[in-house]
């Protein structure tokens, strides 16, 4: 039999496709939003791309919370009483259709105005009346066409968010003022006497000088303001030099055009300050739809619902106290430490430690923060306040709120501090030469030195390999922060890996039984056993078992919440459950088992283990001669013995880390005089990726989950990940020798400045010849290296 | 050739426009999407074909009907 593809979805609709309209669809969620689609004459989205669709979730009472006023306020852009504009995030934005499906909302409900959809940052911002719709009502539209807002905690002061433009501002005057100064100083250089020129040129130095005052005092404000900065800190940075160049640039030219002595050099002046921001610009490579800084308040939910007296109430997550009762529904994120009231609690910690099984408690058991609620709804009692739970301790420590080291030392920073030296004692040295020499020539000689010695190329070559890389990573999908982290990456002497989750997929449990072996029959009715059950595990085993189930009718079902199943088919019993519910010894630490007994016969046990991620021991023997590499893992020794023979021998393996020894573990090591790069992935590796030199978050899907980290590495990619290490350090040798060509440079320009040649059309050529030539070199090497070396 | 006086006005109050335009431009959010714009300007095409479909199959219905 053929399997059909969902009209929808496009995911396999199995043995048994739900046929409506003469389509097939994978289950009912789909079927609904084509009906809706339908009905509403919208079914064009399925004409522009083919079965653009994602599947629905559940909605029944999820966004209750958008009625509360408080949470309202706080979500919408605007509001004038009349009509309000709100934005919503929605992951699931994928293709043109979602874009033509969002766009088209008003037709799907009347109070709509208008709608617009970001593609690059997945937003959907919506315009509506207030007194035709409701925020609750758009979210459960659009969620229920299967594109779920994601409203978290980190919402509520959206409204700082706002993209700074000053540098494109800085680089278009720039750009503006260089090309028109170009053109009035090229007169001058070719046809130096002749007479109209003689008599416009005044008229055209005074406009070049017009136009270079925005260019040196509001595009080039940001070097002086570094520079003084760095002398302050008592640090000779790259922008020391530069601050300098400009001003010498500039007051010579000044004078020179005042005292009538020559044209000046305002174009290179120009052409300075565009080149150096044009490089700013291109290293300032953002990720719109990526995030860097989440914390915890990302992933928690902004409301929660409250059960007071029985009604239920809903309440922002911070108001939550101890002692409250509270309601989590099926796919809801515990926001608080607590103790289960009822219910059948199967909670998945993944977004906390990367396991993706889930656990199952039993009224009574204490929950803590972050785990996500995986079947039905329960009640629970806050033990907690959000800000004392277990998890969000972590966001006290003070790592966290560490201000941001202004005394990053940077290659281009630690070369800048011997140039500045060198050109400070070369221009002070041809001063006394030429002032024995010749003394009206002195200033001119001075001045020339600290011109050209601006190092125009040398302050390029870095953001321009720099930023080409972090372009080629991001294509690769490898996401980086910023520049700093690449050089960052270069300097690292140990690699620490997390357990669960980053070296271990959450996608694939693997399932292994073991035990007598059981026969055709016997796994028969096991299937048929855990078809009528709907606990997760269940599920997995019964996808993992590929016999047919029986169609017969089980004769007796009784599941014991969080512990098992008794059921019988035609005088076979057959018990499944924890070694508890069995009666057997369990002698397994640290694995999900489920034992099978059948006719009061223990056979065996199926064992829940999580698969290593592909390529995970070549990622390790390559790394393991130039760094050193550590395993440190929230999770019991279980898996050591495993994990010490699997991996190259001078791995450290350290087990039971608390999500605070993690953090310690790796100051500890800093303080050791190494510099750690950290994987992982969970919210419980936060303090650690916050603490080591570079935090590299796996992610599974980038668009939904990392914590605060330097980089988020696709999960897909971890066996590639050497590589990433490899053309890091590749690009800082490519950077090195880009500062020798840049320096050679120099030196051609200091033979014209010493011997007093430096005329403003060698400038004109010199300056623009450098940088554009160490721009070309820097970005055809970055570009070569890395196709060699394939990712 | 005082002309040149003018001229050279003439061109840099025509640059200064057009730079005033660009800076507006950016400010009003013009080049933060710089993606879906190209999606959307697809889109309005399709709705009228599909509407001109729809009201051809009605007149069709229509027809059918009459006769």
């Amino acid at each position: 039999m053929i399997s059909k593809e969902c009209y929808h979805c496009g995911a396999d609709c199995g043995k048994k496709p739900i046929i409506f309209d003469e389509k097939n669809f994978c289950c009912n969620g789909c079927k609904t939003v084509y009906e809706i689609l339908n009905a509403n004459e919208l079914t064009c989205y399925y004409d522009l791309q083919s079965s653009p669709g994602t599947i629905p979730k559940e909605i029944k009472g999820k966004f209750n919370y958008l009625e509360n006023q408080d949470i309202i306020e706080k979500l919408l852009e605007f509001n004038d009483g009349t009509i309000s504009v709100v934005e919503f995030y929605i992951p699931s934005i994928h293709c043109s259709s979602c874009i033509w499906v969002l766009e088209n909302l008003s037709k799907l409900n009347k109070g709509v105005i208008t709608s617009m959809v970001n593609f690059p940052n997945k937003t959907l911002r919506i315009t509506f009346k207030n007194d035709l719709s409701q925020l609750k009502d758009l979210a459960e539209l659009i969620t229920s066409i299967g594109y779920e807002p994601y409203i978290s905690l980190e919402d509520d002061n959206k409204k700082l968010h706002k993209v700074d433009k000053t540098l494109i501002y800085q680089v278009s005057i720039a750009a503006f003022a260089f090309g028109n100064i170009m053109l009035l100083s090229f007169p001058e250089y070719f046809e130096v006497d002749e007479f109209w020129l003689e008599k416009y040129k005044y008229l055209f130095r005074w406009l070049m000088f017009v136009m270079v005052i925005p260019v040196v005092f509001y595009s080039g404000k940001g070097y002086f303001i570094s520079a003084y900065k760095g002398l302050k800190h008592k640090i000779l940075n790259i922008d020391v030099p530069i601050a300098l160049g400009i001003s010498v640039l500039f007051i010579r030219s000044t004078v020179e055009i005042v005292l009538d002595i020559g044209t000046g050099f305002f174009d290179s002046l120009a052409g300075l300050i565009f080149f150096l921001l044009l490089g700013k610009f291109f290293q300032q490579k953002t990720y719109n739809f990526l995030s860097f800084e989440r914390d915890y308040k990302s992933y928690f939910p902004i409301a929660v619902t409250k059960i007071v007296n029985g009604v239920e109430k809903n309440i922002p997550v911070n108001d939550i106290k101890k002692g409250d009762r509270l309601l989590i529904r099926n796919e809801e994120l515990i926001p608080v430490d607590g103790i289960l009231i009822n219910g059948n609690a199967a909670i998945n910690y993944s977004f906390v430690t990367g396991e993706s099984v889930p656990t199952v408690k039993q009224s009574g058991d204490k929950l803590f923060a972050g785990g996500k609620q995986t079947q039905g709804a329960i009640e629970m009692e806050v033990i907690n306040t959000i800000s004392q739970s277990y998890l969000t301790q972590l966001w006290s420590n003070d790592v966290f709120n560490k201000p941001v080291d202004f005394t990053i030392k940077n290659l281009t920073d630690t070369i800048s501090k011997y140039f500045t030296i060198a050109i400070l004692s070369i221009a002070f040295i041809a001063g006394i030469v030429w002032y024995f020499i010749n003394p009206s020539m002195a200033f001119n000689v001075v001045t020339a030195v600290l011109i050209i010695a601006c190092p125009c190329a040398l302050a390029l070559s870095a953001p321009f390999a720099i930023g080409n890389m972090l372009r080629i990573f991001g294509y690769k999908k490898f996401y980086l922060k910023n520049a700093e982290t690449l050089e960052k990456i270069s300097k690292i002497t140990t690699i620490i890996f997390d357990k669960t989750g980053t070296i271990t997929t959450s996608h694939k449990t693997q399932i292994k039984y073991v035990g007598t072996d059981l026969t055709k029959d016997e796994l028969k009715i096991i299937k048929t056993v855990l078809r009528a059950s709907n606990h997760p595990l269940s599920r997995s085993l019964y996808e993992f078992i590929k016999k047919k189930p029986f169609s017969e009718k089980l004769t007796t079902f009784e599941e014991v919440l969080g512990k098992g199943i008794n059921a019988s088919l035609n005088n076979v019993t057959v018990q499944l459950g924890s070694a508890n519910f069995i009666g057997v010894n369990s002698n397994i630490l640290n694995e999900t088992a489920i034992y099978v007994k059948i006719n009061n016969e223990v056979k065996g046990n199926f064992i829940f283990q999580n698969s290593y991620r592909e390529g995970l021991k070549e990622v390790f023997e390559t790394l393991k001669d130039n760094y050193k590499l550590v395993i440190l893992s929230g999770d019991n020794e279980g898996e050591k013995a495993f994990l010490e023979d699997f991996l190259p021998k001078n791995t450290q393996f350290q087990f039971n880390q608390k999500p605070e020894d993690k953090l310690n573990f790796i100051k500890k090591l800093q303080q050791n005089g190494e510099k750690v790069l950290m994987v992982g992935d969970g919210l419980n590796d936060a303090g650690a990726l916050a603490q080591s030199d570079v935090g590299i978050a796996i992610s599974e899907d980038v668009n939904v989950f990392s914590p605060a980290c330097d980089a988020i590495l696709d999960a897909k990619l971890f066996n590639k990940f050497p590589k990433f290490l490899i053309l890091s350090n590749k690009t800082m040798k490519i950077i090195k020798t880009s500062f020798v060509i840049s320096l050679l440079y120099n030196l051609i320009g200091m033979y014209f400045a010493l011997t007093g040649q430096l005329t403003p059309v060698v400038a004109a050529i010199l300056m623009p010849l450098s940088s554009i030539s160490i721009v070309v070199f820097v970005t055809i090497l970055t570009n070569w290296v890395s196709r060699k070396n394939v990712i | 050739m005082e002309v040149v006086y003018i001229t050279i006005g003439v061109s840099i109050v025509v640059a200064i426009f057009f730079f005033i335009i660009f800076i507006r431009s950016v400010k009003s959010g013009q080049y933060e999407d710089t993606y879906t714009p190209s999606v959307r300007m697809l889109f309005d095409d399709e709705l009228v074909t599909k509407n001109d479909k729809d009201k051809i199959e009605v007149e069709e219905n229509k027809s059918e009907l009459t006769k």
